[in-house]
Parts: C-alpha cells; structure tokens; sequence
C-alpha cells in the first residue's frame, strides 16, 4: 500500500462507501451535542418521524449557555436566569431523556465544555471520527481523532445515520522544530503559526502537527494547538499517536480495560503518518522564532510578538490590508506603533476550550501566587473547562490562589469566551482573554479582545496592561514547562 | 432541503474581507430553538446602532444608515456580493438560516470558510465562488448602477450581468445534485442502511472498544 498520512488511515478506516457523485458516506464513531446547536436537530428527527441510529456513540452536555455563578448554578436549570437560555438548556436534557442519550447534566461531575470532557472522560479516543455541532471540535484530534464541526442539519445526519456524507480534504503539514524558550506556551505556538499561515492558510485541508515542539509537548498542550486549527481555516488538527497520548487516555472512564486496552493501543500505535507519506501543503517554523503572542485586531491572524508594536496601517503594502488593519484599529480603539505590551486591559478572562484545562489552570496560578490583581482592572474571571478540572484544581488548592490574588473561581462553562450568558465585556472594554477568537462583539457588544496564553493573562491582571510574561517568570520556575 | 436551480435578484454589498459568523448572527439569538425567524438579526451589529435581543421587534430599532444594507437602494437585495473567507468562525447554521431568512438565495464571493460553505447547501443558499478579480468587477459595477441586478443558473454554473458578461463557477458535483432537486440528505443516506450495518459489523470485530461503553 502506497504511504499514508494519519488522515489517510484514519479516513479509509471509516469509509462506508465512495458515491458515485464524488461524495462519500464516512462513518461516525463519537457524536458530541450541547444545547446550542441540538434542538433544531432534534426536532428535525421527530418531524421526520426518525430516531437516532445507535444511542452507544452519542454523549451530551450543556455548556454554552449556562451561568458560571455559583448560587445561580445551584439552583439548577430553573435557576437560570435568562428565560430564552432556560428553555434551550431544558430543552437538551428533555431531548437526551426522551431519546436515551447519555448526557453529563448541568451540575453533575462529568459535564463542562464539550471539547474539555470528551478527552478527559475518555469518550473520544484515538482513531475515532468524532463530530459535534461546534467549530472546535479539532480539539480531540490531539488524540489522533478525525474530529471536526458539523452544522446542525449534519447533526440531525449523524443522529439519524451515524454517517456523514463528505469529501476528502488536503493533506498539510505543519512543523515546529527545536525548543520553546521561557514563558512560551501552546497557546503561542498555535498563534504563531495563524499569525504565519493566515485565517484561511488551512481551508479545505487537514492540518497534521509534528516537529519536536509537539513531541515534547503535553496532550492537553496539544489540545489548545488543535482546537485553534479552525481559526487557520482547518476544520481538522491532528497529532499522531505516541506514548504520551497512550498515558493520558489509560483509566480514562469509557476507555477499554484489561485484554481490549491492549488491543487497543497496538492499534493505536500505528497512528502516525508513513514516514514518506505525501502533504499538498507543508509549513515550517522555528521555535526559537516564538515568543509569547497577542493579538491585537479582530482576526486571530492579526497577531503580534507582546515585544512588538501595534502594526501602522500606512506600513501595510496590499490596499485590502491596509483597509482590514485600519477598521480593526478603529474597533479596537488602538493607534498603530503603540507598543502592545502596555494596552490598558479592562477585564480578564482565563477559560473556554482552548485553556481551560488543568495545565492551564496551573499556569495562571504560577503567575497569580502571591500576586494581586491591578486596582484598575474590573474583573478577572477564572472558568474551569469541566466539573472535573475545577474538582482537580479544588484539590491541589488554585481557587485559593486565585482568590487571594483578587480572582473570581467560577462553576464550569464556555463563559466570557462568546458571551451567550452574563459573563460578558463592556463597551469599549478591553479583555487579556484565553479564549480563541477576537471577532467583533465576541465576547460582547463593542468589546476589545485580546487572545493570549493564561500565564500572559494572569500577569495583565497583575500588571493592568499586557505584559511580557517572562519578566515575572524566573529561570528557577521553568520546571513547570510554561 | 429546499432546492436551488436559478435565480435572477438585486444584488446588495458586503465589502470586506473575513466575514465571521458572529457577525452574520451574533450569538444571543442562538438561544432560540427554532430554525426560522433569524433574518430581521442578519448582521444585527452592523445593521442597528442599539443592542439587540432575541424576540425583539426590530421594526423601531435605530438603523445604522452607514452600513449598506440599509440605503434604500438595496432594500430587497437578494445576491450578497462579499469578500475573502465569507463565514468564517463558528460552525453556526443559524447563519445561512438568517441569511436565508432576510431574503438572501445566493452569496458571491472568492473564497468561503468550509463549514459555512457546507452549511449554505444545507439550506437552499447557493455560494458561489468567482476569482477575486472578478468580484473587484462586480463591486465596481455594482457601486456605479442603482438597481443593480444579476441572473444565477445553477445547472449551467454561470454568473451573468445585464451588461452581457457571463462568469462561470465551478462546485462539487454532489452538492449541485443535492441542491438542484432539493433531495432529502437522510432519507438518502439511508438506502444505504445495509451498507452502515455491514460497516458496524465489520468494525465491531476489528476495533471492539469503539462501542458500549457509553450507556
Ligand atoms: S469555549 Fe468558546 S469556542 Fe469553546 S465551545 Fe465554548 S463557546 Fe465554543
């Protein structure tokens, strides 16, 4: 058989049947639904008079529209307090009682954002196809997974048929080689490499990370690379299986034990592209080019080293990106050639799906210890990613450290990172936030956000403005590798 | 799903570059649990000076008369001519579903984000792809002719303006087909049942563990 990459594998492993049109019916191995993009599925099923077509591979859990207050979550669903909000979280545990869906509810252990306790529960694993009603489910291919956003009426597809009729991608290879330096994170990878490749730099490609940088890199870490693959225009992010992703997944809840976890893991042991596989695409880049990174407009391609100035438009050659530059500096309400390491910020969010796992937690918690929030700053919320990391971080004693330090410790959810509950920015506030898109009115109407990793958030909230991270960090605490 | 074959309407601008989904329908109206109603939010940050909320009535709400939208020459405008990497961001379907909903069949543009574009076929929106040149043109003329109007042919893949110039796009083949006679996608998928049986089977044997553990 002709070399393979790890997206070839994993898409011949799931072929039902090449039509004739060109398409192809590709089967599902894990459905991930939340309350958002569900119940018009759902009701798509009962007009059609249709159920699901295997209940074993569905999972569910709400996340995006829930309260991170803690009195207001304890007073469950009839306790949110947004009547339209209400209705869409009743309405997915009504869907998934009345279909027989497994589903993590509200305040149960187990739930959190749908890309956080897929992973850490097990549910995804390597080799699967998973697929959710959600952009960043490029996330669980940290696992070796084909896992990408669908839109709802593919959801309604999946429940209806447990296949999604597709297409094939390209292959594209993107390497980072060498050694990240002190206070560089994953987050600054994946935002270097937007910053190189563009927002559609990956449209109609599946994006494999290697390179020594990915190798050395934690799985978690390697989940906030690939959930930001969508944001360079990849609906799908991948690293190849090694013993690092066989570690994390062992004793993981839905994960085999015994004789089918051998079985397993020798499969899963030839996840990985062949050595001389092909790529339609590759890019390289160094990691000793990487510094910790912000963005500073409304694209997460408009992204900066935090050492560099906010770019003039009048420097930018292409009349298109002067325009882009120019109307992202008026919204952002930033001069080009300010220096970005000293923009004021307003609030701080550290959360979502991109950093709101343990490791991230532990991070932001090296920074804040024995620190106090700027008197400047409004707010600084820290929203663990699942019941689980927030019980995790409970145990190794971060809620305090973050209390101390003037943090608010929230309940789990997707938060401030797009707003659809009460978390939200002000006009013209500005956010160190790290979440993963800075769009205009992401994280509410006339906000400013800044995207960048959790240890450069906890020192803006120190700080009251963005700051080089490194400057708080010494030689002696790079044993947590940051 | 609704079918697309052709379609000849005004044609109304969004000239810039990255479009996102939150923009196209900023998330407080994917609260609803409803499919339809989406069109009077379409750009809704863009479009109203104030803050808007799902279940509103938007007829009193304070337009923005500098978004273009709302300049009396567009109203009723049915092509959306756009920029580079249309719809990018969140996999949204209550995009098209508000695009749909405000009376737009097609969008033009040179390049889509793949979710969106995928989305679109979905729900009876065509999105067409021109080379950026010649959506340069269409912008051009499109600025200087009130009552600009174009004719979409789905089955002939072309692009034609009053003037006579004709534009060809190009589109996967199962989409045009799915699109052109409007089929049901699942009802489709599922003759071929058999085959989704036969692949379980198989798979159950090979790779035991993907299955019954979550119950
Ligand atoms: S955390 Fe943000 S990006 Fe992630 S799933 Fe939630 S809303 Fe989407």
């Amino acid at each position: 058989m002709a070399a393979r990459t790890l997206y070839d594998k994993l898409w011949d492993s799931h072929l039902v049947n090449e039509n004739d049109d060109g398409s192809s019916l590709l089967y599902i191995d894990r459905h991930v639904l939340h309350e958002v993009t569900s119940p018009q599925a759902f009701e798509g099923l009962r007009i059609a008079g249709r159920g699901p077509w295997r209940l074993d591979t569905n999972i569910a859990t709400p996340d995006h529209n829930i309260s991170t207050d803690r009195s207001e979550r304890e007073a469950g669903v009839s306790g949110i307090p947004d009547e339209i909000s209400r209705i869409q979280v009743q309405t997915l545990d009504d869907n998934c009682d009345h279909f027989g869906i497994k589903e993590f509810k509200m305040n149960e252990m187990g739930q959190g954002i749908v890309h956080v306790m897929g992973p850490e529960l097990g549910a995804t694993m390597p080799g699967m196809t998973v697929v959710c009603g959600d952009s960043h489910t490029a996330t669980h291919g940290a696992l070796a997974c084909l896992a990408h956003g669908i839109g709802t009426s593919e959801v309604e597809h999946v429940l209806a048929t447990q296949c999604l009729v597709s297409k094939k991608m390209k292959n594209m290879r993107v390497s980072v080689d060498g050694a990240v330096g002190l206070g560089v994170t994953p987050k600054d990878v994946v935002l270097a490499i937007i910053g190189k490749i563009g927002t559609a730099g990956g449209s109609g490609h599946a994006i494999e990370f290697s390179g020594s940088v990915f190798r050395d890199m934690s799985v978690e870490g390697r989940m906030t690379v690939c959930n930001m693959a969508i944001e360079a225009g990849a609906r799908v992010g991948m690293v190849a299986v090694d013993d690092k992703t066989i570690s994390y997944c062992k004793g993981r809840q839905f994960v085999p034990k015994g004789d089918l976890w051998h079985q397993a893991v020798k499969y899963w042991q030839t996840l990985v592209s062949d050595d001389s596989a092909f790529f339609d695409i590759e890019v390289e880049l160094h990691a000793d080019d990487i510094v910790p990174q912000v963005t500073w407009g409304t694209s997460p391609e408009m992204v900066a080293p935090v050492t560099a100035l906010v770019p003039r438009p009048e420097d930018q050659v292409n009349k298109e990106r002067r325009k882009g530059v120019e109307r992202a500096l008026e919204y952002m309400g930033l001069e080009g050639g300010t220096p970005i390491a000293s923009i004021a910020v307003d609030r701080v969010f550290i959360g979502s799906c991109t950093n709101s796992r343990i490791e991230d937690m532990r991070e932001a918690a090296q920074v804040a210890k024995g620190r106090q929030v700027a008197s400047s700053i409004k707010q600084v919320l820290i929203v663990p990613g699942s019941q689980m990391v927030k019980a995790q971080a409970e145990a190794e004693g971060l809620d305090k450290i973050f209390i101390a330090a003037g943090m608010e410790w929230r309940e789990p959810g997707c938060s401030m990172c797009l707003a659809m509950n009460a978390d939200k920015l002000g006009d013209g506030e500005h956010c160190a936030s790290t979440s993963n898109r800075n769009f205009e009115g992401r994280q509410g109407k006339g906000g400013r956000t800044h995207l960048m990793s959790p240890a450069m958030a906890a020192a803006a909230a120190v700080a009251g403005h963005i700051v080089d991270v490194r400057h708080f960090l010494s030689e002696s605490t790079t044993g947590v590798n940051l | 799903m609704k079918a697309f074959t052709q379609h000849r309407g005004l044609v109304g601008p969004m000239d810039r570059a990255n479009v996102d989904t939150d923009m196209i329908i900023p998330k407080q109206f994917l609260k609803s649990i409803k499919r339809s109603g989406f069109g009077q939010n379409l750009f809704d940050e863009l479009r109203y000076l104030d803050h808007g909320e799902p279940g509103q009535d938007c007829t009193d709400r304070p337009l923005n008369l500098d978004f273009a939208l709302n300049k009396p020459r567009y109203h009723g405008a049915s092509i959306l001519l756009a920029r580079k990497n249309f719809g990018c961001g969140s996999s949204r379907e209550h995009a098209p579903w508000a695009l749909e909903d405000y009376g737009f069949n097609v969008v033009i543009a040179p390049s889509y984000a793949d979710i969106f574009y995928n989305n679109c076929f979905k729900n009876g929106v065509l999105p067409v792809i021109l080379t950026e040149d010649e959506v340069d043109i269409l912008f051009l003329e499109l600025e200087a002719t009130e009552g600009y109007e174009l004719y979409v042919n789905l089955a002939s893949q072309t692009v034609t303006s009053d003037s006579g110039q004709v534009f060809n796009f190009s589109l996967d083949q199962f989409r045009k087909q799915c699109l052109l006679t409007g089929l049901d996608e699942i009802g489709l998928t599922l003759i071929q049942a058999d085959k989704i049986r036969q692949y379980e089977v198989e798979r159950e044997k090979a790779h035991p563990w993907v299955y019954g553990a979550i119950k």
